[in-house]
């Protein structure tokens, strides 16, 4: 099912672009290159934050961590392999996704691990940072529940990543 | 200046957990393998995130985005009852929310910077308004049609089928966006402004 739904979403996209007498491929181009600024713009922090990441598990403070964490983990049914993720989600997007891409290159794109992290980067947010953007423009101080409430938004996404993997995806 | 500390003190434990645990060969190996595994992410995602900037920036002007705009009409009314009445809110309001599901970042912030400062109650500055704090909750839940830098990892890194989470994904998404609203709303009831 979801072989095809890519490549028919990319002529749909077309059609109805050209229905609307619009040119298609001048949109992709454009756009494109907006791509291209946008990954020019994060390779810096990508590549700081990979050599952070990667000594960091070459460290072995992860399995410490996970060592302590592991039972919380296990609880809800979200992989203890994933918890440095799970706490770097919230705070960093690029950093999330160097732990993310480490998790994925070092169990495999297509292990159960693997999975659930790309399912959990997917759909989430860099939390603290939308927060802080929008009540800095809006000039928000009292942000009353908004930070629990996100928070726990994360938590369910981290929490349905887990499961959504283990059920839905075989 | 966050970031500053993070990276130190993400080397200052790496160096402390080596020295305990005796893994200093490991981790001095580890600095120039970690960066060039960044550029070798970067250049092998380059391709799939350049082709879904443009699909997204195709969709948007192919009219996907006045389409879901007429489909979360209702939904919009019931979130931000203020919509009802403000027709300038209602169209930063859906114009956040379908760059967001489409995955276009960029054109998302600036109209939900919009309508939050729409949003925002004049009487009463500072304060964090019921519908303010719902608009930030969905905007920090991810409510991504097609998560096109996470597949483009996947298939970097040699995957049978990087699209193959979307319906993983799309259950996640809505979960964490329902709940996340759900959970604002209920604390909206205890949570009066003080």
């Amino acid at each position: 099912m979801t072989d095809y739904l890519v490549p028919v979403l990319l002529l749909a996209a077309a059609l109805l672009a050209l229905h609307r007498r619009e040119n298609a491929y001048d949109l992709l181009l454009s756009g494109a290159a907006d791509g291209l600024k946008l990954l020019v713009s994060i390779v810096p922090a990508l590549i700081l934050l990979l050599t952070a990441v990667t000594m960091l598990r070459a460290s072995g403070a992860m399995e410490l961590l996970g060592q302590y964490l592991a039972p919380v983990f296990h609880f809800f049914g979200i992989p203890p392999e994933t918890i440095m993720l799970v706490l770097v989600r919230p705070m960093s997007g690029s950093a999330a996704l160097a732990v993310g891409a480490e998790l994925m290159a070092s169990y495999g794109p297509d292990s159960q691990i693997g999975r659930t992290a790309a399912v959990m980067l997917g759909s989430t947010e860099t939390t603290f940072y939308t927060i802080s953007v929008y009540f800095g423009a809006a000039g928000i101080r009292k942000t009353r529940y908004t930070v629990p409430a996100a928070l726990f938004a994360d938590f369910v996404g981290f929490l349905m990543a887990s499961w959504t993997v283990r059920f839905l995806s075989s | 200046m966050v970031m500053s500390w993070i990276w130190s003190g993400i080397l200052a434990v790496s160096l402390l957990c080596a020295g305990i645990l005796g893994r200093g060969r490991e981790l001095g190996a580890a600095v120039l393998q970690g960066a060039q595994s960044g550029v070798t992410l970067a250049v092998s995602m380059a391709g799939s995130i350049c082709l879904w900037s443009g699909v997204g920036n195709l969709m948007d002007h192919a009219g996907l985005t006045e389409l879901l705009s007429r489909l979360l009409r209702p939904v919009l009314r019931r979130l931000f009852p203020s919509s009802r009445t403000d027709s300038l809110l209602r169209q930063h309001l859906s114009a956040n929310i379908c760059a967001n599901i489409l995955g276009l970042g960029n054109a998302a912030t600036p109209m939900g910077i919009l309508a939050a400062k729409r949003l925002a109650d004049p009487a009463r500055p500072g304060l964090a308004t019921d519908e303010l704090c719902r608009l930030i909750v969905l905007n920090t839940a991810s409510i991504q049609l097609i998560p096109g830098n996470v597949a483009a990892v996947r298939a970097s890194l040699g995957s049978a089928s990087p699209f193959d989470i979307l319906p993983a994904v799309w259950v996640t998404s809505i979960c964490s966006a329902g709940l996340g609203v759900t959970a604002a709303w209920l604390l909206g009831k205890v949570w009066r402004h003080d």
